[in-house]
Order: C-alpha cells, then structure tokens, then sequence
C-alpha cells in the first residue's frame, strides 16, 4: 500500500517533510505494510501538505495535514481511505482538479517524479517512440500544427522557432531550457521540474531528435535547489537506462543533457542573456539579430524553449497535433497553465484549454481574496506585466485578448490584490525591480528605471505632480520605445495601467515625512549592494 | 551553513581543477566555491581568471554582475525574505520591517554576532504560500511576523 507525501518546494514550505517523518514512524510503530512516496504536487497549495492513500476506488486526499493529525488519521483508518476531518475524498473528484484540463500536468503530482517506471506506466516516453518514427521534418510539422506557443511569456510559434534551427546547417545544434522562471506569481516550471522532470527530459529529447541537436542544457534559476536536484538525479536515471545518451533508447541517436545553476539574476529569463549566462559571461543580452536560432549557445543554432512548452511536447507527439489543437481559442491553441497567486483563497495551479476569463479563475477557482477584503486590482504576467482593475475581470486569458487590454498574458501567473494595495506603491516597484535587475547595457532600461522611481517618489510626495506625471509618462514612452529587451520594454505596462486605472492613488496627500522617500532610497541601495 | 570551510587556495584549486573542462566552466566553478567557503573570496579571481584564461576583470566582471555570489562570509544563517508582488499582497513587508526591527539590520546585512544574514530575493515560486522565505536552504510558506519569530527562535537554538 502507497501514502502519498508530496516533496514540491510549496509542499515541503508548510512542513511535509516532518508529515512525512511522522507518517513513515506510524507506518513502523503499527507495524503496517506501507510505503510512502514522494510525489509532486497537485498544485492545490492551500491543501498542503496533502496526503493521499491509495484505494480500491482510487486515491483519497486528506489535507491540509499537520504532524500533530497524523496519529488521529491512522486512529480513523485512513489507510483505508475512510472519513476524518481532513478527508477530501477521492482525489480526481475533488472539484478543482476535476474541473482543469490537464496535458503537461497530467502526471504531476500523480507519479513518484524520480522513478522511471512509474514515467513509463503512466504514459511517458510513448510521445518519443513515435518521434523516432517520423523525419524530422514530420516532428516539426507536427509541433507546428499543434499550435503550440512559447509559454514562458512572448508566446512564439514554438514550431517556426525549430524550423529555422532544423534548416540552419551546423556542426553542432543546442536545445536549452529556460527554467529561469523568475516572474512573481509564477510557479508551473518549478511544478514540473520537481513532480514530473522526465516529461521534460523527454520534450528536450525530441526537441534534439526534431533539429538534429546532440546536446541540451537547462538553466534552472538558484532559488530553485529543489527543482535544480531532481533534474540532476532525474538526468542521471535517464541516462542510465538508456534514455539519454549515445544511443537514446537503442535509436543509434545521440542525445544528452546538463542542467546548469543561475546565479540570482531576473534577466538571465531573457533568451540571449541567459545564453550569455551558460557562456559563463556577465548576464547581458545581446543584439538581435542574429536570432539564438541562428547563432544562438556558443555561437551555434539554438532552440531556447520555456520548461512548460518543451513538457508539452510529449503528449503533442503522443496524442498528434490535432489533439491538442482542439483545445483553446483564437490563435491560442492548447490548454494554459493559470497560477493563482498573491492574495488569493485558494491559489494554485489551474491548467485550462485558453479562453476561462479573469474573472473565472479567481472566482470560480481561486474563491476572491485570501484576507476576505475586496478585490482591487491584479497584475497578470509578473512584474512586467499590467495591473488590471475589477472592471477588465472579463478579459479572457488569452494572448491576444490580453495584447488589445494593453496587458501581458506572459506566463500565466495572476497575482490578486486586495483593497489595502496603493497602485503608486506598486508602479514604484515596478521601476525599482527593473533598476535593481537591468543588465545596463542599454540606457533607457539603466537610467531609465532609476529616474522612473525618482519621478514616482516626487509624485507620492505631491511636488509637482502634474508635471511629474508628464515626465512620467514621457519616460516610459522612452522605455517602451528604447530598450533593447522586454525588462525595459516593458517596465512601462505595471507603471502606466497603474496611473491609468487607479488614478487615485496618484492623487493621494503626501506621506508624512516619517514615511518619505529618503528611507526608500537608502532601502534600494542597501538591498542591492553590487548596483 | 555547517560545513563551510576556511578559504584555501589549494582547496579552491582543487574545485576549479574538476570544473574546468566545462564548457562555460565559470559560473559552475563560482557555484562549486561559495558551496565550499561560503562566499567567493577575492583571492580567487587569478586562480579561476588563469584556469579559463579569462581576464581578472572578466572574472570580476561576473562575479560582481549576479546577486548570489558572496564577497565576505555570510551569518552562520541565512534568511532570504521574497519581496515580490505576490509576498507584497500578502504584507511581506510587514514581515520583513519586524524581521529588520528584531535583529537591528537592514535586508543585505549581517547581525553583529554573525549569527543572521537577511537578504532580499525576489520570488521562490511560492507565490500561492506568500509571504514565502528561504532559511538556510529551507523553504517556509505564510511567514507572518510570528512565523518569522519562530524560525529565527529554532534557528538559534541549533546554534
């Protein structure tokens, strides 16, 4: 018999590791015959730590469990799976999960992340077997068709993007994973590189069979140890069966992989930096053209793809293109993975064919605001991305949906804010993130984000805030217009829809002077010694 | 934190030696060096400069460009509190004033005990857990002032 622990970050963040512990000395002290797993995690974060037994009927989830509950869940019999308290009943059913269209997620939380067979039982490595079937060509065209789109935030044909490197000729090709996911409010890649990393081995090596590349990386950011340690294990699994490697399963292809460590860096999630990055250089971006498709990882053709659409990959060669184009809206094809966030009753992973609104996600998953106090603004797609007020709730989340709100789908993360937000607080940051993560290679992004929360500051402290807001908007129009990449770019969209949707927090009475800007400052500089 | 070493040269030579046929050895080798004395001594830039015949300024440059990479020895813990939008929702800053007012630092400095180190970061992608924070390698979700107390309580009494 199988208990379920999980061991996602989020999971062991409200003490599973402990749950676990104590699950394993009651397993030993009523001398049962039980095993537990460590599984990944549901994504259903208010639940955590959430234990599961498996049934005759399926699995049943009990949670949130402290280590305190678990000698009473023994007490009622939950290895049996019946009732207690925090039973949740069978896990499928439980409405949340029920409700989601689950393709990348499919094995998350489900499988034990670090055994191969259990991959292998639940339908991994099929995606695979078929693409050692096909031409290259074939690959490609299949991922085309899908419709599938970069999901890191830029939403890309992910298809065009292997085409140009499948037809650039070179020695040597890369396929690099950008697991640099630093956007708040984000969390799908750390999901599945903790509680399914084959699936992304898998997307990585059909990606190198696709364009003829023998050599992948994934740049995992450093405040993701956890997910950085399963890949290293996940990859040294795969290897030793045969799955990476010289002749990936017994193909005669050669196929393999290296996961690399950032270093704290926001912009290393921009392609070339984060290639600059694996270079072992300064995070800088560079010029495009060339594109990393042409001249991309040590100069030569490069895929760099999100963790989620390269987990995607799979299930698209698995179940065909068409499959998976039948699921979504518009030029949004395929399911979105929403990750609710912030202040929110119910945040978590929710993972829908695109076209579900704002206003669905947060209400009808995530159950309004965590503190109970009313829903004042939300900003979709990290710290680059728009703050929307109640009144845009309706926008269906869906690339171009979002583009006509003068928002930013990015990556699928909604932050929820409650009343007590000040929108001029938040602009603010927005400039002041963008300073502290440049790169500094070009001056708008540089000195731009610096001026930006020096202009901000003379607004909240009401010096000639007309003006201030004049220069204000003119800076970002600069910003928008002049910076070399998307930190800059789009700095401008959190800081304009801001002043456009909450005008009234730009118009407020200056602070007293215990709350001015001098102390801000000093904060800014001191939080970020090497700027 | 507990099994840091004191800078050696030879020891750093020995890490460098066995990362340096990477191909973009240097960040891996900076990595393998904080892992091993707990910041990356300045010692170390001709060491690393003269192995990937890089310049000093190159290794320098690198260094100094991420976040991560130590220049002194941190407190013997090392609390990293997440400000980012989602922690702000949750009045992250609320934590993070009552963590600064309690061990009489800034976020980025160390106690005068060298006991605690606080530092910034932005995200851990637990952003349906917020405020979020890292301790020592440790993630901890919903840290409200109390839970910070609590963890700053445990931490010490390890040591």
């Amino acid at each position: 018999m199988k208990i379920y622990v999980p061991c996602d970050a989020a999971a062991l963040a409200m003490g599973a590791d402990a749950v676990a512990r104590a699950v394993e000395s009651q397993i030993a002290a009523r001398g049962l015959d039980a095993v537990v797993v460590r599984n990944g995690s549901r994504g259903m974060f208010w639940l955590e730590p959430l234990v599961e037994v498996e049934t005759g009927k399926g699995r049943v989830a009990y949670g949130p469990v402290s280590v305190e509950a678990v000698g009473g869940l023994f007490d009622a019999g939950f290895v049996d799976g019946k009732p207690h308290p925090l039973c949740l009943g069978l896990t499928e059913e439980i409405p949340y999960l029920k409700r989601q269209e689950r393709l990348t997620f499919v094995r998350c939380g489900v499988v034990d992340p670090l055994s191969l067979a259990d991959y292998i039982g639940h339908g991994g490595y099929r995606g695979l077997e078929r693409a050692l079937k096909l031409t290259r060509e074939t690959i490609v065209e299949e991922v085309a068709t899908s419709g599938l789109r970069g999901r890191g935030g830029a939403g890309f044909p992910t298809g065009i993007k292997w085409r140009t490197v499948l037809n650039t000729a070179a020695d040597q090709k890369y396929i690099v994973c950008n697991a640099d996911e630093g956007d708040s409010g984000t969390y799908a890649d750390r999901m599945i590189m903790e509680g399914d990393p084959f699936v992304l081995i898998e997307g990585m090596t059909i990606a190198g069979l696709a364009v003829d590349a023998t050599m992948g990386y994934i740049y995992v950011r450093s405040e993701y140890p956890h997910s950085f340690r399963t890949l290293q294990r996940a990859i040294q699994l795969a290897r030793e069966k045969g799955y990476l490697g010289a002749n990936v399963a017994d193909s005669g292809k050669s196929f393999d992989l290296d996961v690399r460590l950032g270093a704290g860096a926001y912009i290393c999630g921009e392609e070339t930096s984060l290639l600059e990055s694996l270079e072992g250089k300064r995070g800088q971006i560079r010029y495009k053209p060339p594109l990393p498709a042409i001249e991309g990882l040590f100069g030569k053709p490069t895929v760099v793809n999100n963790v989620i659409s390269l987990a995607t990959v799979p299930i698209i060669l698995d179940k065909g293109a068409e499959h998976y184009r039948d699921f979504g809206m518009g030029k949004s094809r395929g399911t979105l993975t929403i990750q609710l966030a912030g202040n929110i009753k119910y945040g978590g992973l929710v993972e829908k064919a695109f076209g579900l609104t704002l206003r669905e996600a947060i209400y009808d998953f995530g159950g309004g605001t965590a503190s109970g106090r009313p829903l004042r603004a939300v900003q979709v797609g990290g710290p680059l991305g728009a703050y929307f007020p109640e009144s845009l709730l309706d926008t269906p989340l869906d690339y171009e949906a979002f583009t006509a709100k003068r928002g930013l789908l990015g990556h699928g993360g909604i932050v929820v804010f409650d009343d007590t937000v000040d929108l001029a607080k938040q602009a603010r940051f927005a400039m002041e993130f963008c300073a502290i993560e440049s790169c500094g290679k070009c001056t708008p992004c540089r000195i731009g984000s610096t001026r930006g929360v020096e202009v901000i500051d003379r607004i909240i402290a009401n010096q000639d805030r007309t003006k201030n807001l004049e220069v204000l908007d003119d800076l970002c129009e600069l910003l928008l217009d002049g910076s070399l990449c998307a930190l800059g770019g789009l700095t401008p969209y959190p800081v304009l829809s801001a002043v456009q949707h909450f005008p009234e927090d730009f118009s407020k009475p200056a602070p007293s002077p215990s709350q001015t800007i001098g102390i801000q400052k000093a904060r800014l500089q001191e939080a970020n010694p090497w700027h | 934190m507990t099994t840091i070493q004191a800078w050696d040269a030879d020891r750093a030579l020995v890490r460098i030696r066995e990362l340096e046929h990477l191909p973009g050895a240097l960040l891996p080798i900076l990595h393998a060096l904080q892992d091993e004395f707990g910041y990356v001594d300045k010692a170390a830039v001709p060491l690393v400069a003269g192995a990937l015949n890089l310049s000093h300024a190159e290794v320098h440059g690198v260094m100094t460009f991420y976040h991560d990479f130590r220049h002194a020895l941190p407190g013997r813990h090392v609390l990293k509190l997440c400000r980012a939008e989602a922690c702000q929702s949750m009045a992250c800053d609320k934590t993070i004033q009552h963590v600064e007012n309690r061990l009489g630092i800034r976020l980025g400095q160390t106690t005068d005990d060298e006991s605690f180190t606080v530092e910034p970061v932005y995200c851990l992608g637990l952003c349906a857990l917020s405020p979020a924070a890292m301790l020592d390698g440790k993630p901890y979700g919903r840290v409200s002032p109390q839970v910070a107390d609590f963890l700053i309580d445990s931490a010490r009494r390890r040591q």
